[in-house]
C-alpha cells in the first residue's frame, strides 16, 4: 500500500519522497486523490496534490489558513459544485470510482460522504427531524427504522442522554456544542462511509471540543474521518494521518506521531513548532 | 464634555463611535468639538423631522376618517328653526361655516344686524341643516345664516324617519291605517305604531324573500331550461329527433315553472295590496303632508327624545344596517355588504393567484436560472412593471382577459348564452387576474431577497445529507423564506386591496344586482361583476346626485376599506410572526 502510495504522488518539484509516510489502517484505501488541481476562475488554489485516505482512520489536514484545507475537503464531496467559475484537473475515487466522472452521480457521492461544518448549521426543525432528514431525504417512509437511525446516531453522537425528552423541541433550542454534534448524528444517520469536518470544533468552548473529540475517538474505525483543524494539539490527539498544506501544494503526508515528534520536512517543522503561520 | 454626552446619546451608531474617542482627547486637555457637518446633527434632525412629520400626517389622516367614520351613525337632535321671513325649517345641524354676506343680502338687512356683520368684517357664521323630505323639497340640505334665525327649539314630538325611498323624513308622524281603520299617532313612540310598523316590515321582508328568492330561483331554473334549448338546438341547427325532444321537454318544463312562477307571484301581489294599503301618514313642520305605505320606512325615532341607551340603540342598529344589506338610495343609503364582500372575494382570490406565480417565478430566477445578462434585464423588467400606471394594467386586463380569454371560453363553454357574454366581459376572476398582475412584481422582489437571504450553510447542510436540489428548495429554503414571501404577499394585499383603477374596467360596478356567491351550481359565480369598496367611495362621494348626503357614506366607507385590510394585513402579519418565531435563534 505504502509502495502504492508512493508512487501515485505528485511529481512535483520539492516533494521529498520521504514527506509521505502514511500509516496504514488495513483496510485499504477510502478515497484516492490524484494529481487535482483546482481553479477559483483563474486564481489556482489546488496544486497538483495526491494523497490517499486510509479507511477507518482519521486523517487530519492542517495548514495556515488560505492553504486550500477546506478547498480540497470540500472537493471531496463536490461541494464545490455550488461555486460559480471553478475548474478543476486530476482525478479523485471513492473506492476506485471517479466522482468527478462526467457520469458520476452527485447525490450519490453525497451520501457516502456525511459533513460537518465549521459553524453548526442544524435545520430549523425539531431535533428528530433534523437527524432524520438524511433518511427523509432518501424516501424512506418507514417509522421504526427512522426511529431507530435517529436513536443510534444520536446515541453515536454522545448527544442521546442529553436530547432523548426533547426529541420534538427546536433544534436551535440546542446550545453550540449540542448542535455540532447534532449535526454529527445528522451526518451519521445516512450512514455514510467517509465523514469530513471542516474545524468541527472551532465555534465551541473546551468542554464540548472534549466532548468531539472523545467522540471522533468513538467513531474511528466505523467511519474514515477527514479533519481540517488548526489545533495543532487537537490533530495529535485525534487523529492517525496529519496531511500538512502550504499554499495549496501537500507538503508533508504520514503518521501523526511522527509528523508531530520528527517531521521529515523543515516547513512541516516550522509550522508544528509555531514558527510561521 | 456637555456636548459630548448629548451627542452619543443621540447620534447613529457610527457617528457615536466616532465621538467615542473625544473624552480621551478631552482628558488629553484639549477640547476639541467637530464642526457640525462632521457630527451630522443637522442631519439628524433633518431626518428625525421628516419622520415626525409623515407620521403626524398619517395620524391625522386616520384620526380624520375615523372621527367622521365613527360619527356618523350617531343620532343628532331635530332643531326646528324660525327664520325671519316667518318660514320654519326642521333639520339636523350637519356643520357650520363662517361666510362672506353678498352685498344685496347685505342691502336688505336691518341695520343692526348689519353692524354686527361689518363688525365680524363681513363674515356671518351660518349652519347648514339636513331637512329631508326631498320629495316634498327637492333639496335634502339648507343653510341658514345666524342673522335671518329668529328661534331656534327642539321639540319633542319631532320624528326622523329613515325610508326606503326619498331619503329621511324630518316631521311628525300624525297617524297610520290598521286594517282599514286610521288610527291617529300623539306620541312617536307609541307602542301602537311600534307594532303595525313591525309588522309592515316583516311583510315586506317576506315580499322581497318572495320576489329575490323564490321567483328568482324559478327564473333560474327558466333560464337553465331555456338555455339547454338553446345549446340543443345549436348541436342540431337541422332539427331532427334531438331537436325536437329537446324543444318538448323545454315545453313541458317551461308551463311547469311558468305555474310554479304565477303561484309565487299572484302570493307577492296579495302580500304587496297589503303592503300598499296599510299606510303611514307624516307632516312636516309646515303642515305638508306625505302619505305613504308604513312598510317602507327604514326606522325611525324621536330624534329628540332619546334617552343614551336609546341612542345607542339606533346608532348599532344603523351600523348593523350598513354592514350587512345592500345599498338604497343610488348608494347613499342603506349598507355596503356587497361591497365588502367583493373587496374581500377579490382580494382572496388575488392573493390565491399571486402567490404561486410570483413565487415559482422567483424561485426560477433565484436558484435555477444562470445569473447571466438575460436574468439581470429579466429582473429590472419586473422592477420596472411595478411602476407602469394601473390604468394600463386596466385596459389590458379588459383586452386581454375578458375580450380574448374571456371571449375564447364563451365561445368554447358558453355559445347558448352569446351574444350576451358571459366570462367575455369584466368579472371577479378577471379583476382579480389583472391585480395580480398588478402586484406580481411586489411578491417576486420580496421572494427572491427573502431566497437570497437564506443561508448558504442551510443549503450546504441540506446538499451534503444527500437531498436534491429540489428537496433542499422545498424542505429548507422555503420553509425559511417563508416569512420573506408573507411579506410580498401582504404588501400585494394592501397595494391590491386599495386599488380601484383598473377595477372600473375589468368588472367593478356601481351597484351589482347579485353577489358572486349563491346557492346555484356551481355556488361561486367568478364571472360576474361586483361592487368594491374603493369603487364605492368613489361612487357615492363624487358621482352621486347629492355629494352632501354623501359625506358621511364617504368616511364610513373609508373607514371600513381602512380596517378591512388592516384585518387582511394583521392576519396575515400573525401568521408570518408565528413563522419567523419557529426560525427564532437561527443565528447565534
Ligand atoms: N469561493 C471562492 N472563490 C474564490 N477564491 C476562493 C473561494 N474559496 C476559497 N478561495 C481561495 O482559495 C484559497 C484556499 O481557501 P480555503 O478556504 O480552502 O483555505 P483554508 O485552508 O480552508 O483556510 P482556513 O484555514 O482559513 O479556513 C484561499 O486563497 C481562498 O482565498
Ligand atoms: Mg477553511
Amino acid at each position: 500500500m505504502a509502495e502504492a502510495a508512493l508512487k501515485d504522488r505528485p511529481a512535483t518539484d520539492g516533494f521529498d519522497p520521504t514527506s509521505y509516510h502514511v500509516r496504514e489502517g488495513g483496510r485499504g484505501t477510502a478515497v484516492e486523490i490524484r494529481d487535482f488541481s483546482l481553479w477559483y476562475g483563474t486564481k489556482q488554489a489546488l496544486f497538483d496534490v495526491g494523497m490517499s485516505i486510509e479507511a477507518g482512520l482519521v486523517t487530519a489536514l492542517i495548514g495556515p489558513s488560505g492553504c486550500g484545507k477546506s478547498t480540497l475537503l470540500r472537493c471531496l464531496n463536490r461541494m464545490n459544485d455550488l461555486i460559480d467559475g471553478i475548474r478543476i484537473e486530476g482525478r479523485i475515487a471513492i473506492e476506485g470510482q471517479d466522482i468527478y466522472a462526467p457520469a458520476a452521480d452527485v447525490i450519490a457521492i453525497r451520501k457516502r460522504m456525511g459533513m460537518v461544518f465549521q459553524k453548526p448549521n442544524p435545520f430549523p426543525m425539531s431535533i428528530f427531524e433534523n437527524v432524520a432528514y438524511p433518511l427523509r431525504v432518501d424516501g424512506i417512509r418507514d417509522k421504526v427504522l427512522i426511529q431507530e437511525t435517529v436513536e443510534r446516531s444520536l446515541r453515536g453522537a454522545a448527544l442521546w442522554e442529553e436530547v432523548k425528552d426533547r426529541l420534538n423541541e427546536n433544534a436551535l433550542g440546542l446550545s453550540g456544542g449540542q448542535q455540532q454534534r447534532l449535526c454529527i448524528a445528522r451526518a451519521i444517520a445516512g450512514s455514510p462511509e467517509v465523514l469530513l469536518m471542516d474545524e468541527p470544533c472551532s465555534a465551541l468552548d473546551p468542554i464540548a471540543t472534549a466532548k468531539i473529540e472523545e467522540l471522533m475517538d468513538e467513531l474511528r474505525g466505523q467511519f474514515t474521518i477527514v479533519i481540517v483543524t488548526h489545533n495543532m494539539q487537537q490533530a495529535a490527539r485525534v487523529s492517525d494521518n496529519t496531511a500538512f498544506m502550504y499554499l495549496g501544494r501537500l507538503i508533508e503526508y504520514g503518521e501523526t506521531e511522527v509528523m508531530f515528534t520528527k517531521p521529515k520536512v523543515a516547513r512541516t517543522q516550522d509550522y508544528i513548532t509555531g514558527r510561521f503561520g | 464634555m456637555a456636548m459630548d454626552a448629548v451627542t452619543s446619546e443621540t447620534a447613529p451608531p457610527g457617528v457615536g463611535s466616532r465621538q467615542g474617542v473625544m473624552p480621551q482627547r478631552a482628558a488629553a486637555g484639549r477640547v476639541r468639538l467637530a464642526d457640525l457637518s462632521a457630527q451630522g446633527e443637522p442631519w439628524l434632525w433633518c431626518l428625525g423631522g421628516a419622520l415626525a412629520l409623515g407620521i403626524v400626517m398619517i395620524l391625522g389622516f386616520l384620526v380624520l376618517v375615523f372621527w367622521n367614520g365613527v360619527v356618523t351613525f350617531w343620532p343628532k337632535p331635530i332643531e326646528v328653526v324660525r327664520l325671519t321671513d316667518d318660514s320654519v325649517i326642521a333639520g339636523l345641524p350637519t356643520r357650520s361655516a363662517r361666510f362672506r354676506v353678498g352685498d344685496q343680502v347685505l342691502a336688505a338687512l336691518p341695520a343692526e344686524k348689519r353692524a354686527e356683520i361689518a363688525a365680524n368684517g363681513g363674515f356671518a357664521d351660518r349652519t347648514l341643516y339636513r331637512v329631508g323630505n326631498y320629495d316634498l323639497y327637492g333639496e335634502d340640505f339648507r343653510w341658514a345664516a345666524d342673522f335671518e334665525v329668529v328661534d331656534r327649539s327642539r321639540p319633542m314630538d319631532l320624528v326622523l324617519v329613515e325610508r326606503l325611498e326619498w331619503g329621511v323624513f324630518v316631521g311628525r308622524i300624525a297617524a297610520f291605517t290598521r286594517g282599514g281603520e286610521t288610527v291617529r299617532v300623539d306620541d312617536p313612540t307609541s307602542p301602537a305604531l311600534a307594532e303595525a310598523w313591525r309588522t309592515a316590515r316583516a311583510r315586506w321582508h317576506e315580499i322581497r324573500r318572495i320576489e329575490k328568492g323564490e321567483i328568482g330561483t324559478v327564473n333560474h331554473h327558466l333560464e337553465q331550461e331555456r338555455l339547454r334549448l338553446r345549446r340543443a338546438l345549436l348541436e342540431h341547427p337541422d332539427g331532427g329527433p334531438a331537436a325536437e325532444a329537446a324543444r318538448a321537454r323545454f315545453a313541458e318544463r317551461e308551463s311547469h315553472y311558468q305555474a310554479q312562477y304565477e303561484a309565487l307571484a299572484a302570493r307577492a301581489q296579495a302580500l304587496k295590496a297589503q303592503h300598499e294599503a296599510e299606510t303611514v301618514t307624516l307632516i312636516d313642520v309646515n303642515g305638508r303632508e306625505k302619505v305613504q305605505p308604513l312598510g317602507t320606512l327604514v326606522r325611525y325615532h324621536a330624534a329628540n327624545q332619546l334617552t343614551l341607551l336609546g341612542k345607542l340603540d339606533v346608532y348599532l342598529s344603523r351600523w348593523a344596517e350598513f354592514l350587512t344589506d345592500e345599498p338604497r338610495e343610488a348608494n347613499t343609503e342603506g349598507g355596503i355588504m356587497p361591497a365588502i364582500f367583493g373587496t374581500v372575494a377579490m382580494t382572496l382570490l388575488l392573493v390565491i393567484a399571486v402567490t404561486p406565480f410570483g413565487v415559482i417565478t422567483a424561485l426560477y430566477l433565484r436558484e435555477y436560472a444562470r445569473q447571466g445578462r438575460l436574468v439581470s434585464i429579466v429582473r429590472i423588467s419586473v422592477n420596472n412593471l411595478a411602476g407602469v400606471p394601473s390604468i394600463v394594467y386596466g385596459v389590458f386586463g379588459l383586452g386581454f382577459f375578458a375580450y380574448i380569454v374571456g371571449g375564447s371560453i364563451d365561445q368554447l363553454f358558453y355559445p347558448e348564452r352569446l351574444p350576451s357574454p358571459t366570462f367575455g366581459t369584466g368579472g371577479l376572476l378577471w379583476a382579480s387576474l389583472t391585480l395580480a398582475l398588478l402586484t406580481v412584481p411586489v411578491v417576486i422582489v420580496a421572494t427572491e431577497e427573502a431566497l437570497a437571504a437564506v443561508p448558504r450553510s442551510m443549503r450546504e447542510g441540506s446538499l451534503a445529507c444527500g437531498a436534491s436540489k429540489w428537496q433542499t428548495i422545498r424542505n429548507i429554503v422555503l420553509p425559511r423564506a417563508l416569512p420573506g414571501i408573507m411579506t410580498g404577499i401582504i404588501l400585494a394585499m394592501a397595494r391590491g386591496a386599495g386599488e380601484v383603477a383598473p377595477l372600473m374596467l375589468v368588472g367593478v360596478v356601481k351597484l351589482a344586482p347579485e353577489l358572486p356567491i349563491d346557492g346555484f351550481f356551481p355556488f361561486i359565480h367568478l364571472e360576474r361583476s361586483f361592487m368594491h369598496l374603493g369603487f364605492h367611495i368613489y361612487d357615492v362621494g363624487f358621482q352621486s346626485r347629492n355629494s352632501e348626503a354623501g359625506k358621511p357614506m364617504v368616511f364610513v366607507t373609508t373607514l371600513l376599506l381602512i380596517a378591512l385590510i388592516f384585518a387582511m394585513n394583521l392576519t396575515a402579519i400573525i401568521v408570518r410572526t408565528r413563522l419567523k418565531r419557529k426560525f427564532a435563534g437561527s443565528q447565534f
